[in-house]
C-alpha cells in the first residue's frame, strides 16, 4: 500500500472510532530538577541552566492560567527528585486541582503500584510514561546514570499503572534514538499487549520526536506520517498524541491524519505561564499558537476542538 | 412503566380496525420522532445542529463527560434548544454501576434531565456493554425516580430482565459503536422485539440508512443514530437520508411485511379445503 493508501484508511479508521473531534490539554511542569542524565534531555542533571521546582501553591496558580485559557484536561509534568516532587506535594496539589480540572494526567518519574494507587484515589486519572527507546544497547547509551538507567523498571510502569486503575494509559518512544522501523514494532507490540491485559484503559501513544539533540537515527516527517498510519491500521482504537515539539504547519496537517489528542499554548519550562523569566525548558516549544488560534486551526481543517471528555466523577 | 402499542397486522396483538399509526410512547410522553440522533464526534456545532434540524428528531442524546455539569452556561448544553428537543443525557465513560449511577444523580441534581441513557462500557476499545453492572445501575436509578433507557448488546433475556426493572426501553445494539456494520445481531433483535412490552431502540452500529430501514422493518420502535451522520462528508444530508429511511422503515412495518414470517405463505395451501 502506498503512503496515501495509508493515510486515507487511517482517516477513515480514525473518525469512526473517534469521530472529527480533537482533545486539547495542556502540560503543566511542576520541576526541572533531576536525578537523571539523559543525554538528550533539558533537563539532564549536569546540563546548565536555571533550576525551580514550584511550590504547591505557585503550580496552582499556574494551573488557573491554564484553566482560564479554557483547558479541562491536565497533564502535571516533572522530572526525577521524588524528594522535592513528593507523593505528599503531588496529593496536594491534585486535590486543588480537581476542582478546575476534569482530567488529571501524570508525566512524572516510574512509582510503584501503591504509589499510583494512591495518586488515582486523589484523583489523578491518566499516566505518561515513554520508554524512550526500546533498543537496550542505546538505552544504556542514552541513560548512563540514575534511577532511569534500570530498563526493567521503566519498561514495567505502565503494567503498574493499568494495575493501579488508571483510565489512560500514554506510551511512546523518542524518536530519534532508535530506528525508528524497529521501535514501531516494539511500541505496537507494548500498546497492543496493553491493550489486552487493561482492556478497560484507554491506551494512547505519542510521537514526541526530539529536538534540541542531534538524533542518532534522525526520522523525518514522511516516517512520522508513516508511522501514525501505520499503528492507526494496526490498533484503530488507540489515542495519538501529538505535542508543540512540532511546528504549528505540520500539526495541521497530521490532525485528518489519525491524531486525536493535542496539546496547546504550551510552556515547557516550571512557572513558564505566569513569567517569561523562565527556567530551563526540557524541550523548546515549535508551535507558539495560543488556544484560539490552534483551536481555529483544527476547525479548518474540518474537525471539533475538544476541551472536556471526560468527568472527574467517572 | 408504558406497554407500547403493537399496529403490525401480523402481531397476534393486531386490533382491528386501527387505521392510524400509533405514536411512539416512552415514559408517558409521545414522541414524534422514531430517529434519535447522537451528538458526539461532530466536527462543528453548527454542523451538529443542521444534522439535528434536518433529521427532524426530537430525542438527542449528549454525553455528561463531554459537558461541564458545574456550568449551566456550557456551550455544548446551551447550543441545543430544550424546548424544542429532549435531552437525553448518557453515561458513557461509566466502568462500572457504581459511575454510571454517580453521574446520572450529577446530572439530576444540576437540573438536566431525571431522563438517562444508561451506558456502562468498561472497554474502550468496542465500547460494549457490561450486561451485570448495567442491570445493577438500572436498578438503582429507576427506583431513585430516573426514566431509564439502557444500552445493552442484544441479549434477550437481558432486555426482559431490565423491562421487568422498569426500564422505559431497551436499547440494544446492532453492532459495535460506530463500527458501521449495520445489524449484526438481527436474529437476537427479532427475539427481543417480539418479547418485548416496552419500546425497543436500536442503538449502535447503524452506518447506512438502509441498516435504519431494516432496524424499523424488523418492528423496532426507533433507531438512534450518531457516527454515520457525524463524519458523513455531508452530516445533514445525511440525517434527512436516515430521517427517510426511518419514516419507509416504519410505514413498511405498519403496512405489514412478509419479513416478519419466517415460514413460506404457500400460493395453494394445504389446508385450503378446509374453508
Amino acid at each position: 500500500m502506498n503512503l496515501e493508501a495509508l493515510a486515507q484508511k487511517s482517516q477513515q479508521l480514525t473518525q469512526k472510532h473517534f469521530g472529527k473531534t480533537i482533545l486539547l490539554y495542556a502540560p503543566l511542569y511542576l520541576s526541572n530538577e533531576c536525578n537523571n542524565q539523559c543525554v538528550y534531555c533539558g533537563f539532564n542533571s549536569k546540563a546548565s541552566g536555571k533550576r525551580i521546582s514550584l511550590t504547591v501553591d505557585r503550580a496552582f496558580e499556574e494551573a488557573k492560567i491554564l484553566s482560564k485559557m479554557g483547558f479541562k484536561h491536565i497533564l502535571l509534568v516533572s522530572g526525577e527528585r521524588k524528594d522535592i516532587i513528593s507523593m505528599d506535594y503531588l496529593k496536594k496539589l491534585v486535590v486543588k486541582l480537581r476542582d478546575l480540572f476534569s482530567s488529571i494526567s501524570i508525566e512524572i518519574y516510574p512509582m510503584s503500584e501503591d504509589e499510583y494507587r494512591e495518586l488515582f484515589l486523589a484523583g489523578v486519572d491518566g499516566l505518561t510514561i515513554y520508554q524512550e527507546v526500546y533498543d537496550r544497547e542505546i538505552y544504556k547509551k542514552v541513560h548512563p546514570f540514575g534511577p532511569k538507567s534500570d530498563y526493567d523498571f521503566r519498561f514495567e510502569t505502565p503494567e503498574r499503572g493499568g494495575r493501579a486503575g488508571f483510565h489512560r494509559i500514554n506510551i511512546g518512544f523518542l524518536l530519534g534514538l532508535g530506528e525508528w522501523q524497529k521501535e514501531l514494532q516494539a511500541l505496537a507490540s507494548h500498546a497492543q499487549y496493553l491493550q489486552k491485559k487493561f482492556w478497560k484503559s484507554q491506551i494512547s501513544i505519542s510521537f514526541p520526536r526530539l529536538r534540541g539533540f542531534e538524533p542518532l537515527n534522525p526520522v523525518t516527517d514522511k516516517a512520522l506520517v508513516e508511522m501514525i498510519c501505520r499503528l492507526r491500521i494496526l490498533l484503530p482504537t488507540v489515542g495519538m498524541t501529538l505535542s508543540t515539539r512540532e511546528p504549528a504547519e505540520l500539526r495541521d496537517n497530521l490532525i485528518p491524519l489519525g491524531i486525536t489528542q493535542m496539546s496547546a499554548a504550551s510552556s515547557t519550562a516550571p512557572g513558564g505561564y505566569s513569567s517569561s523569566d523562565s527556567a530551563s525548558e526540557q524541550f523548546s516549544v515549535a508551535d507558539h499558537r495560543s488556544v484560539a488560534e490552534v483551536s481555529a486551526a483544527i476547525f479548518a481543517k474540518g474537525y471539533e476542538p475538544v476541551f472536556k471528555d471526560w468527568d472527574r466523577n467517572l | 412503566m408504558t406497554e407500547k402499542v403493537l399496529s403490525n397486522p401480523n402481531s397476534p396483538h393486531f386490533s382491528v380496525g386501527c387505521s392510524q399509526s400509533p405514536p411512539l410512547i416512552i415514559s408517558g410522553r409521545e414522541i414524534k420522532s422514531r430517529l434519535f440522533l447522537g451528538t458526539g464526534k461532530f466536527p462543528n456545532t453548527k454542523t451538529m445542529l443542521e444534522a439535528i434540524e434536518a433529521s427532524g428528531a426530537e430525542i438527542v442524546t449528549v454525553a455528561l463527560r463531554r459537558v461541564d455539569m458545574d456550568n449551566p452556561q456550557d456551550n455544548f448544553i446551551e447550543a441545543i434548544d430544550r424546548k424544542k428537543y429532549l435531552f437525553l443525557p448518557n453515561t458513557s465513560g461509566a466502568r462500572s454501576a457504581e459511575e454510571a449511577v454517580r453521574i446520572a444523580r450529577l446530572a439530576k441534581a444540576s437540573g438536566l434531565s431525571n431522563w438517562i441513557k444508561l451506558e456502562v462500557t468498561p472497554d474502550p476499545n468496542y465500547l460494549l456493554p457490561d450486561p451485570i453492572e448495567t442491570l445493577k445501575a438500572a436498578e438503582i436509578l429507576v427506583k431513585e425516580g430516573f426514566v431509564v433507557l439502557p444500552y445493552i448488546n442484544a441479549d434477550p433475556v437481558l432486555a426482559l430482565k431490565l423491562q421487568d426493572a422498569g426500564c422505559a426501553t431497551v436499547m440494544p445494539l446492532g453492532s459495535p459503536i460506530g463500527s458501521h456494520k449495520g445489524i449484526k445481531t438481527i436474529d437476537s433483535i427479532k427475539i427481543i422485539i417480539e418479547q418485548a412490552r416496552v419500546p425497543v431502540v436500536v442503538d449502535a452500529g447503524l452506518g447506512a440508512p438502509s441498516h435504519a430501514a431494516l432496524a424499523m422493518e424488523l418492528g423496532a420502535d426507533a433507531v438512534l443514530v450518531n457516527t454515520a451522520i457525524a463524519i458523513a462528508p455531508n452530516p445533514k444530508l445525511m440525517a434527512q437520508a436516515f430521517k427517510k429511511a426511518v419514516e419507509a422503515g416504519r410505514e413498511g412495518f405498519e403496512a405489514g411485511l412478509a419479513i416478519s414470517s419466517d415460514t413460506a405463505s404457500a400460493s395453494s395451501p394445504l389446508t385450503g379445503f378446509l374453508r
